[in-house]
């Protein structure tokens, strides 16, 4: 069996920063497990540009930007395994491997999870109709037209507002398609507000915020789909039906962490990011398991998942070098108005001068307030003139006023008198 | 093109019969206006095979799923095919269900199937997730889960192997006499025959029609189900049901042989023989209908929804009768529920009745020769096969891992996969949870390469299913 003190699954961009960050902190024995033939993931098929203004100041297509961390991860001499799948990952770190050399099992010390996410499906979200050829998620569409160089349709209908939808509007009308419109179940996009503008806006493609498909008609091949009006509570409003003749249906209905590992590995997942619940060190409830990037949390922005993978790198290098021994801190509490917190605990709350808590508001806010609380006691107000579901937000707390913590550390946020 | 006998319908039934008469010397043809064997009802349903206590005395259905129910396991290893006795829970809620469930058992006693009466509580350490007023269960341990595609494909690429010939993409459009006996016109030109055997399904009553005029209609009836995924494989590990009322035998919850649920189905007349479609109604009426016999259901993990249509009949017994005035032509119509159960003992009962005139062959295979499951191997197993074959361990399908050493097995084996569809229902991949999200693309890709044809051509089902439109030279053609 071969022995290695760091597996990082997957090599996207949380694998490839978490590589990285690893080495800088001297740990030389580390192998990067990637399932396709190339370092960067999700990232080689966003070929559109707008990465990197966080790590760079400079607006990189997603290639582009991969390919600095491939570069850095490659000078670094970080060995990556291509076209390598992990099969099986058990609760004593041995990894079952399988390439075209064979089939192998790793024993690690550390293991880095970033895997990444899955695209919610048509199945999923159950929309009632046929199952003809010509409905795809959004994210499968952009590897067809951007990676394979496909045509997959000449009229087509977006449901949902996500990124990946609002992108492949603009991608597939440069590629010579007619995107008659988007519908969005929400009263307000799940997208980037630029995304909006430059995808959308631009190109005249009508958004129909409060409205979902509610039938697909056509066999073999996507003829009609019927979009309705829905009330309050998500509920289609008979009589407002529009119908849109089209062959192509894309989904963007959402992003789920591909945790498929992890649960057989029998660690616990947090039912609101659908990630495990991890520390400040990106570390999960099993000692020396580390996860990073969207298997963690979907993020809206590559620049925060290259972040979150130097922190857990930075974690499993701590970790390996025995310096994350006693836990003892607090939990964190999503309070009103936001959907999670990341990280879930804080473990060390000396160890470093600050610590960055990740969240997200369940609905668009404007004039408000984040409120950072421990118990009933306020550590923090940060006034904001506007929050977006869409949009992740930080709050940077330094190491004296978290050692102090008695309770739990709540984040909420409040309309501004 | 002349054939002794031709088999209109390439579903579990018409796979049955091609593998029981092709013990016969004589030619024998397969048509479905299908691209894959088993592509419609036989794709759609409940995959189980039941006990055979439900039907009612005197009936084909009763007669045919004990016997079928009984050859199961025996074909299932002759074939290779995967079967699971999970065994079904009848789960009674009210005492006005007594009688019916008296009944039930009387039945089963009769008929030799073995069965247990439960308490609630002894249910419960096997079901924790019965619903709370469940007050007595019927268990049958005979009732089984097959693949119902996988048992037809098994059972067809053995006759091919005999000698029997299939043509997919084949519609039989009308049908004359001749002095040998019968020429049918079909999509792909005529096709003389001496025997027809119609087990087309749905259409099974207007194949009849095209020889004598028969007053019994198909009644395509509409199931709707949920499909969970394997993160909610113990929900429950029998087939659990409420006892079965005038509309038939309620909402099932059934752990399917690839450890996912099947939740479903709901029953519909839809008057069409295309709408699978579904429904909020229908999908709905699952949600609350389920109720009555389990809790805790995991929705949240549903993967899919997909409806099928059963080829019901007014009579409710399958009807297997020669055509009026024709000692050569059969017709199989209202093959629905028990129908899968029974296939085997269908096939055998059609070969009792046709008293075919050809002498049995001095040598057929019964057993199909595809063995070879990679799934099956050991990690070092593994190991050493793709040393020697390195395409098993490229890894397509991440959800089920499936590799392309699978999938490329699958295309090259007789009646092999040709579409996205056909390498699913063989090999899965697409099957998990992203639902083909990151390995449809590379499913085509390998399609394209095997088969020898443009990537625009290949096809996710029918004719007209094309996945992607047109070549613009991406990988490096550009």
């Amino acid at each position: 069996m071969r022995k290695v003190q760091c597996v990082i699954i997957g090599g996207g961009s949380a694998g490839l920063a978490a590589a990285v960050e690893l080495k800088k902190n001297g740990i030389d024995d580390l192998l990067i497990l990637e399932k396709g033939p190339e370092p960067g993931g999700i990232l080689n098929q966003c070929i559109h540009n707008g990465f990197g203004l966080h790590e760079f100041k400079e607006e990189l297509s997603g290639p582009a930007y991969a390919e600095r961390f491939a570069d850095q991860a490659k000078e670094l001499g970080i060995p990556i395994e291509c076209n390598t799948t992990v099969t099986a990952f058990y609760p004593d770190k041995t990894i079952e491997v399988s390439n075209s050399s064979g089939y192998e099992i790793i024993q690690a010390e550390a293991v880095v999870l970033a895997m990444g996410c899955q695209e919610r499906t048509a199945g999923q979200i159950q929309i009632p109709g046929m199952r003809p050829q010509g409905v795809y998620t959004a994210g499968t569409a952009q590897r067809y037209v951007n990676i394979d160089g496909y045509s997959i349709g000449k009229r087509v209908f977006i449901l949902g507002s996500g990124d990946i939808g609002l992108i492949m509007a603009r991608r597939m009308t440069l590629e010579g398609a007619k995107v008659l419109g988007i519908a969005e179940l929400m009263p307000y996009s799940n997208g980037l507000q630029r995304n909006i503008v430059q995808c959308l806006k631009d190109y005249g493609i009508p958004l129909y915020l409060s409205h979902t498909v509610t039938n697909i008609e056509g066999f073999p091949r996507l003829n009609k789909v019927t979009i309705t009006e829905v009330d309050a509570n998500r509920r289609p409003i008979p009589g407002t039906e529009k119908v849109f003749e089209v062959d192509t249906l894309l989904l963007s209905v959402g992003l789920v962490p591909d945790n498929t590992l992890t649960v057989e590995a029998g660690i616990q997942l947090d039912p609101r990011t659908r990630g495990v619940e991890v520390n400040e060190y990106c570390e999960s409830p099993m000692p020396g398991v580390f996860a990073a990037g969207n298997v963690l949390h979907v993020h809206d922005l590559v620049d925060y998942v290259t972040a979150e993978g130097r922190k857990a790198g930075r974690g499993a290098a701590k970790y390996l070098k025995g310096e994350l021994k006693e836990r003892g801190g607090f939990p964190t509490k999503a309070g009103n108005g936001v959907g999670y917190v990341l990280p879930q605990r804080v473990d060390y709350p000396k160890e470093d001068p600050t610590v960055e808590f990740s969240f997200r508001v369940r609905t668009p806010y404007k004039n408000a307030k984040i409120v950072v609380r421990d118990g009933d006691t306020v550590l923090k107000e940060i006034k904001k003139p506007a929050l977006l579901p869409a949009e992740m937000e930080k709050v940077i707390l330094p190491n004296n006023v978290l050692a102090n913590i008695r309770n739990e550390l709540t984040i909420e946020v409040k309309e501004a008198e | 093109m002349k054939y002794n006998i031709t088999i209109i319908g390439a579903g579990i039934i018409g796979s049955s019969i091609a593998y029981c008469l092709s013990k016969y010397d004589c030619s024998i043809l397969v048509v479905d206006k299908e691209n894959d064997i088993a592509n419609e009802v036989s794709m759609a349903n409940s995959a189980i095979v039941h006990a055979g206590h439900d039907p009612e005395d005197g009936t084909l259905k009763a007669l045919l799923n004990v016997e079928g129910n009984r050859m199961y396991p025996q074909l299932c290893e002759d074939i290779g095919a995967r079967i699971r006795h999970v065994g079904a829970y009848t789960v009674m809620t009210s005492p006005e269900q007594q009688a019916t469930m008296d009944a039930l058992i009387k039945r089963a006693e009769e008929r030799n199937i073995p069965y247990e009466v439960l308490t609630a509580e002894e249910a419960r350490k096997e079901e924790p997730n019965l619903a709370d007023d469940v007050i007595k269960v019927l268990s049958l341990p005979s009732t089984a889960i097959i693949i119902p595609w996988e048992v037809a494909l098994k059972q067809m690429q053995v006759a091919v192997l005999n000698g029997t010939e299939v043509k997919l993409n084949c519609e039989v459009k009308a049908i004359r006499k001749n002095e040998n006996g019968y020429v049918l016109e079909t999509s792909q030109g005529e096709i003389e025959t001496e025997y027809v055997i119609n087990c087309a399904g749905l259409y099974a009553d207007r194949i009849a029609n095209m020889i004598a005029p028969l007053d019994i209609h198909t009644n395509p009836r509409r199931g709707e189900y949920f499909v969970l995924s394997h993160d909610a494989k113990d929900f429950v590990h029998h087939i659990v049901y409420p006892i079965p009322t005038d509309k038939g035998k309620g909402i099932l919850a059934v752990p399917t042989v690839d450890e996912n649920i099947l939740l479903g189905p709901n029953a519909e007349e839809t008057g069409s023989c295309e709408a699978i479609n579904t429904t909020s109604s229908g999908l709905g009426y699952i949600r609350q209908e389920l109720a009555r016999s389990v809790k805790n259901v995991p929705f949240h993990h549903t993967i899919r929804t997909f409806a099928g249509l059963r080829p019901s009949i007014s009579t409710k017994d399958f009807y297997i009768k020669k055509a009026e005035g024709e000692e050569n032509f059969l017709n199989l119509l209202g093959i629905d529920s028990p129908g899968i159960a029974s296939a085997p003992a269908i096939a055998r009962y059609v070969d009792d009745l046709l008293k075919l005139p050809y002498e049995v062959k001095a040598s057929y295979e019964t057993k199909n020769p595809y063995r070879f499951n990679f799934q099956d191997l050991t990690p070092e197993e593994k190991d050493a096969y793709i040393k020697e074959h390195p395409a098993y361990g490229n890894i397509v399908c991440r959800c089920e891992q499936i590799s392309e050493g699978e999938i490329i097995q699958s295309i090259h084996e007789v009646l092999g996969a040709h579409s996205i569809k056909s390498v699913k229902k063989r090999v899965r991949p697409g099957m998990g949870k992203c639902q083909g999200g990151f390995c449809q693309p590379l499913v085509l890709e390998i399609l394209a390469r095997e088969l020898k044809v443009r990537p625009e051509d290949v096809l996710y089902d029918q004719i007209g299913s094309n996945v992607v439109l047109d070549w613009k030279g991406g990988n490096g053609n550009a």
